[in-house]
């Protein structure tokens, strides 16, 4: 009995990274702008995507949003208040989005028609990691709740954020959330990290993440010649 | 747990090597490169592995990990640095400079290792044509 060995040498997600591959490429042919949103459960990405959703569609922009849960359709509900077309993912128990469900989830969507795309992840600090969705900005919440603390526990999902946001600082006081120790903490896992603060239910912070998503979503509509003219200021 | 979910990958990249190589004898074990900034507990995909090998052509087969270390280069000033348990993603000689991974996102399925093709798989049944002994 001779052992062989059969070298194969391949990514073990390579089915995951080829679907978001061709993902990427229908979102940049039809000049989609994609966002990826990832946080623990109970963050505020819901409470925050609503207004901020709704805001850049007063400002012209179509929007749409497909949200991933364990169960319930509540999320999608929620987006909806928005004005704006959201597809709930049911997992099924799965803690993550994988890209062959946002792939069904937005067949619905009519993506030339599209200029912002909101992945709303599972709430999961560790899993979403792994799976590209196809997405061009990757979003980490942080909530003041949360503890300043979270950015050390969880370094390796924040690692391969390019945008984090501090989610609920309008509850900081009542919490004794210290700011600049979270800000810190979020640097020491993600150096040089842009970071957002928010307060969905008072609505700060809120302009300027709606200041820099349009923007992108322009970029990235005129690269693919599908925004025809800019949202006014 | 996105371990089963990984290890469900993994036994289906492995079948299809093995279906795609006409490869008859039994997989013995399975080798793997699982990088520390993977995302990926190993006790975890271990666990998951019995389960995701059940009933497959895999079946009864090792699991071998190679862990890979987290390692970053400076953007300032090019040095690379191991990242440390618990990890941290700063180059030690300049604070507060951007880093990027060089080394420790690695899930790769490097190889397997086939029994002789002449022992027979295991089989649900027992096949019709099997010699009497």
């Amino acid at each position: 009995m001779t052992p062989r060995i059969l070298e194969v040498r391949t990514k073990i997600l390579k089915k995951n990274d080829e679907i978001a591959r061709a993902l990427r490429d229908r979102f940049a042919d039809a000049g989609v702008f994609v966002v990826n949103v990832v946080s623990g459960p109970g963050a505020g990405k819901t409470e925050l995507l609503t207004r901020v959703m709704g805001t850049l569609r007063t400002r012209g922009l179509a929007v749409a949003a497909v949200v991933g849960d364990l169960a319930t359709e509540n999320d999608a509900t929620r987006l909806a208040a928005s004005g704006c077309p959201a597809r709930q993912i049911l997992t099924g128990g799965m803690c993550h989005l994988e890209a062959d469900m946002v792939e069904h989830a937005i067949a619905g969507f009519d993506l030339q028609k599209t200029d912002v795309l909101f992945i709303e992840n599972v709430g999961n600090l560790v899993c979403p990691q792994s799976f590209d969705l196809g997405e061009d900005l990757r979003v980490l919440l942080f909530s003041s709740t949360e503890g300043e603390d979270k950015p050390l526990k969880y370094p390796t999902l924040i690692n391969t954020c390019d945008w984090v946001v501090l989610s609920k600082m309008d509850l900081a006081g009542a919490v004794g959330f210290d700011v600049e120790l979270a800000v810190r903490n979020c640097r020491t896992a993600r150096p040089g990290v842009p970071i957002f603060r928010s307060a969905a239910r008072t609505g700060e912070g809120v302009p300027a993440l709606v200041e820099e998503f349009a923007r992108r979503a322009c970029q990235k509509g005129a690269m693919a010649g599908a925004l025809p003219e800019a949202p006014r200021p | 747990m996105h371990e089963l979910s990984i290890a469900t990958q993994l036994v289906a990249l492995a079948t299809e090597a093995v279906e795609s190589a006409s490869e008859t004898g039994r997989v013995r074990s399975v080798r793997v490169r699982v990088g520390e900034l993977s995302g990926v507990v190993v006790d975890a995909l271990e666990f998951a592995w019995d389960m995701a090998v059940a009933d497959t052509r895999c079946e009864g087969a090792g699991l071998i990990i190679e862990r890979v270390a987290g390692r970053v280069r400076c953007e300032s000033c090019g040095a690379e640095s191991e990242v440390g348990h618990p990890p941290t993603f700063g180059c030690p000689r300049c604070p507060g400079a951007t880093t990027a991974v060089v080394a420790g996102r690695e899930l790769d399925l490097l190889s397997l290792d086939l029994d002789d093709p002449s022992v027979p798989l295991p089989r649900p049944e027992p096949a019709h044509d099997a010699p009497h002994s």
